[in-house]
């Protein structure tokens, strides 16, 4: 805090460096682990190899939020220390109202379809 | 020349598109295209025009852009309160067999572009006005974070008023009420281009927003000066952040809704139709998830003016500035939460309503404690009665009473009866009246000698408050009478005679309210010819606490000659108490960014995109995005952008300004 | 916390900043590119809020299974990861000031992007060719929406690659360009995200239904 004006204008001059670059290595980990998680929910769904089709669900939306961070980590180089933490409660944020409007419009929505519309009939047609 | 040929070139326009069959349209257009022409002839006489471009139109400095979105805002108010009066017209006379003076269609538009317009191009500019002006200031910054995009915000807020003007004289605008709910506003049942004007005056004023949030939040992150922490910004800076987070986290969905909605009528998908396994009821729900948040976009900032007013004319600090800013974060994030009291009686059953019921009701404890918050900082002050701690006044009373029939509203049960009848109309124009417009009303007579040097007049000033505050009562409270009784919105002609008096009652209070924005105009003119009695050269015409009112008034292009440096909550109060100097010597050259015309461009021909895919005249629509796509290429070609003022200009100006210090002395 | 920033000689607190800097250009610009991200991030929210309630009403037409090939799909998703590890090899060459190979990898790159968006479009067309319109069910219509929106961002995002490439044979990696580079990199990255988004939920769920 004493040296608030000095340390401001330190931040201005090393901006660009607090932002992660990765390196080779750490690109090509997050290639390979990507590859995995890619390859691993199609073979699961491809082949039917888990017995039931809810699990299979399951597992392969894990896969995918696991993916989803190994993607943020390796290659969008999130961290909590880039610009003073902004990016990750900007993230943090959006993950949360992502959260919310997603999940209450199914569930609001499926509550609209199971009071008021004859649903059942309709999805059955197909 | 052919059909076809003609369809080629003019799309869906034609000479019957011009609504030449409605006397009351043709005389506005007289009336605008005489007011219009003479502007223009105005401008030309004295030359104006080349400044005009030069100084306002390209400029890339948050001041003019600010000052440039209230004009707007003001501007449109004059539309949206002239669609009020004609609303207030009809409903008053037409009882007793009498259809009124406006047709069915004419009336639908009415309503329909009031809303959208108070909402979308008055409350919108005046609120980021303000934001755009102050916030920078406040926080000791030279400009804001993309300059260069805060004008482009600019042009395209204005590209979408543009085209709802238009609507006005060639075509028609939506009738489907301001939110163009489906099936309705879909293409079987609103075959003309009104909804196509809706959605693309708000597809292109939206892009906007966005961008202007954006360029809020990363000025307030990014640009504040040193020694300000988070939690020493203005009360002020902490809405406008807030509201920035909201503007950026609901308008893309906002924007999803719309483009499903043109996929919808363009090209005949299915999303809200009532077959093929569309969901209309879909687009209801999504529309609210940017709705609610909406409504908080409007109201914080004008909180935040009350705090920094509520300070300033009760000479103290602001009572609770922990607790002002935790609430703020928290209305912010439970404004999320909160969208389906909007619909409630949709049928989603009784677990998903009494949740949003529950939440709704939540939000009424934050901004509660603000409104204490508010009255401990008053309490034993030195409370000085200027215009904007009168309207503030105003608000606090207004408000309160609007926030206890939200309440009323958010008992799921209770709004079964009251749903889309007046008495929610009453509702949400006690809470967006008396918080956001008195707000915006308050924030412009407090920062209005900022902003141009002189006070803005007293007795003026009185008549517009004591107008608009009486007609405000006397237009609104009747409504919430006439909902009780089960009066529904958006009615054209009444059955029951016995309900006429009420209409009456409203429609004098609308006149009350003319009243109150035709002293407002006469405020500013009668200030300007005053201006030499009204003049501030200290700067600070208020005592007050923030640091905007540290530099000059109007402040230079560069807002600071040297980035303060920030001890205190109330920076300037604590500046002035230990018998700050400000600097005479030492001036550097000071970095800042040029002007540019690309904004106006872009958004001229995204507004020309708009009009075509309105009309569809397709060539127009495709030429103008194609242009838009190469002229927005070759802007990112030109790497210069900036420039720096040069020392002995600084020198000047401030010294200018030394003397005028020297001179009150 | 009254602390005094640079004391000056009588020990009163300093209230301007003498001898200032100002902020080097572009000293906002990934913040700001990183928060219109997250708002086209909810973007796509929505998108798949659309899809996950209209998904299921086929309106008797055509259903998932009938009409995703996944082997299709998993070919376009490696593209589009592999698109992804050279752009970071033209990142990681463009910090050794390598001009030549950063633009190699650039155009390897978009060539990726390209048979991304070619494979995609040839799936539309086979899908439309077979009756399966987006006026066909509300189902069709949320899944050209939200692929086809994704698909825009892919195209956005190579016109946006080839002026980049442009302007750096022109002006060299100078400091702007590789902040452009650095933000086309994250909306890259970012589609790819959303990708992991599609082909679990709309693909492959799809398939299970």
């Amino acid at each position: 805090m004493i040296t608030d004006t000095h340390a401001a204008h330190a931040d201005d001059h090393h901006h660009g460096d607090d932002h992660a670059h990765g390196t080779f290595s750490s690109y090509m980990l997050g290639f390979v682990l990507s590859v995995v998680l890619t390859a691993i929910p199609f073979w699961l769904v491809m082949s039917g190899a888990l017995p039931s089709k809810q699990i299979t669900a399951l597992v392969i939306m894990a896969f995918a939020v696991v993916q989803i961070v190994v993607h943020m980590i390796y290659f969008l180089h999130m961290n909590t220390k880039s610009e003073n933490g902004w990016t990750m409660m900007a993230l943090i944020f959006t993950v949360v109202m992502v959260v919310i409007a997603l999940s209450g419009s199914l569930w609001v929505m499926s509550h609209l379809n199971s009071n008021m519309m004859p649903m059942h009939e309709m999805t059955g047609m197909k | 020349m052919s059909p076809d040929l003609l369809k080629l070139i003019f799309g869906r326009l034609g000479i019957d598109s011009l609504p030449l069959h409605e006397p009351i349209v043709v005389g506005t257009f007289v009336v605008v295209a005489l007011g219009g022409a003479t502007l223009l002839a105005g401008l030309t006489y004295f030359r104006l025009w080349g400044y005009l471009w030069r100084e306002w139109f390209t400029s890339v400095d948050h001041k003019r852009i600010g000052i440039m979105y209230m004009i707007l805002g003001i501007v449109m108010l004059l539309r949206g309160f002239a669609d009020a009066l004609m609303m207030r017209g009809q409903q008053m006379l037409a009882f007793n067999g009498s259809e009124g003076y406006l047709n069915a269609h004419h009336y639908d538009q009415v309503f329909t572009a009031h809303g959208v317009i108070m909402i979308f191009f008055v409350a919108m500019p005046l609120v980021t006005g303000l934001m755009n002006y102050v916030v920078p200031l406040q926080i000791g910054a030279r400009d804001v974070s993309f300059p260069f995009l805060n004008n482009f915000s600019f042009w395209m807020t204005v590209g979408g008023a543009v085209l709802v003007m238009a609507s006005l004289f060639i075509g028609e605008f939506a009738r489907t009420g301001w939110l163009a709910y489906p099936p309705l506003s879909n293409i079987g049942y609103s075959p003309d281009v009104g909804v196509d004007y809706y959605i693309w005056a708000l597809q292109v004023a939206g892009v906007g927003t966005t961008l202007s949030g954006i360029n809020l939040i990363c000025t307030i992150v990014k640009l504040r000066c040193p020694g300000m922490t988070m939690m020493k910004m203005p009360v002020f800076t902490w809405t406008s952040l807030c509201t920035n987070i909201l503007i950026v986290a609901s308008f893309p969905v906002l924007t999803v809704v719309l483009a499903l909605l043109s996929l919808d009528r363009y090209v005949g998908t299915n999303f809200f139709t009532n077959d093929f396994g569309g969901s209309p009821m879909m687009y209801v729900n999504l529309i609210w998830i940017w709705g609610h948040p909406e409504v908080y976009i409007l109201v914080l900032p004008a909180f935040g003016i009350f705090s920094e007013v509520t300070s300033t004319f009760s000479g103290k600090r602001l009572f609770g500035y922990t607790s002002m800013v935790y609430a703020t974060v928290v209305i912010t994030i439970l404004s999320y939460l909160v969208w389906l009291h909007h619909f409630f009686t949709m049928g989603s059953g009784a677990s998903v309503n009494s949740f949003f019921g529950i939440t709704t009701m939540i939000i009424s404890i934050p901004t509660g404690a603000k409104m204490f918050n508010w009255l401990f900082t008053m309490y034993r002050g030195r409370i000085r009665f200027e215009l904007p701690m009168m309207w503030t006044i105003a608000f606090m009373l207004t408000f309160v009473v609007g926030g206890m029939t939200g309440v009323l509203l958010a008992v799921p049960p209770a709004d079964f009866v009251l749903h889309n009848s007046l008495f929610l109309i009453a509702h949400f124009h006690n809470v967006i009246i008396g918080g956001v417009v008195f707000g915006a009303f308050a924030g412009i007579n407090y920062w209005f000698p900022k902003a141009f040097g002189f006070k803005l007049d007293q007795f003026w000033g009185k008549m517009s408050f004591w107008f608009w505050v009486s007609g405000f009562y006397l237009a609104f409270m009747p409504l919430y009478v006439l909902g009780l009784m089960g009066v529904t919105r958006r009615l054209r002609v009444f059955d029951d005679p016995s309900l006429q008096i009420w209409f009456i009652i409203a429609a004098i209070g609308a006149v009350f309210v003319l009243i109150g924005i035709m002293s407002m105009l006469m405020q500013f003119a009668v200030s300007f010819l005053k201006r030499e009695q009204l003049k501030d050269v200290t700067g600070d015409p208020w005592d007050a606490r923030t640091l905007e009112w540290a530099t000059s008034s109007p402040p230079p292009d560069y807002n600071f000659a040297f980035t303060p440096v920030v001890h205190d909550n109330d920076a300037w109060w604590d500046m002035k108490r230990h018998g700050y100097q400000r600097p005479l010597t030492g001036f550097k050259p000071i970095h800042m960014p040029s002007n540019t015309g690309t904004g106006v461009i872009l958004a001229g021909f995204a507004t020309a995109m708009g009009f075509g895919l309105i009309w569809y005249i397709w060539w127009l629509a495709a030429g103008s995005f194609i242009a838009m796509l190469a002229v927005g290429i070759g802007h990112t070609f030109n790497y210069h952008r900036d420039f720096d003022i040069p020392a002995d200009d600084v020198v000047r100006t401030e010294n200018a300004r030394t003397k005028l210090l020297a001179g009150v002395k | 916390m009254t602390v005094a920033v640079n004391p000056s000689q009588t020990g009163a607190p300093v209230f301007y900043v003498a001898d200032e800097h100002p902020h080097p250009e572009g000293f906002s610009t990934s913040l700001g590119f990183w928060i219109y991200l997250m708002s086209d991030c909810l973007i796509f929210a929505m998108l798949f809020a659309a899809f996950g309630v209209l998904g299921g009403n086929y309106a008797a037409g055509p259903a998932p299974k009938d009409l995703f090939e996944l082997p299709l799909v998993a070919v376009n998703t490696t593209m589009l990861l592999l698109s992804s590890i050279t752009y970071g090899f033209a990142m990681l060459t463009m910090q050794q000031n390598k001009i030549g190979q950063t633009q190699l990898w650039l155009a390897i790159t978009g060539l990726f992007g390209l048979a991304f968006i070619g494979i995609e479009l040839s799936e539309f067309a086979h899908m439309i060719h077979e009756g399966a319109t987006p006026q066909r069910s509300a189902f069709l219509s949320a899944f050209f929406t939200l692929v086809g929106t994704h698909g825009l961002h892919v195209s956005c995002g190579l016109i946006w690659l080839v002026t980049l490439m442009v302007q750096v044979q022109k002006f060299g990696l100078i400091e702007a360009n590789r902040r452009r580079l650095m933000c086309l990199s994250m909306f890259w990255h970012f589609l790819d995200v959303v990708w992991i988004g599609v082909f679990t939920f709309v693909y492959l769920l799809g398939v299970l239904r």
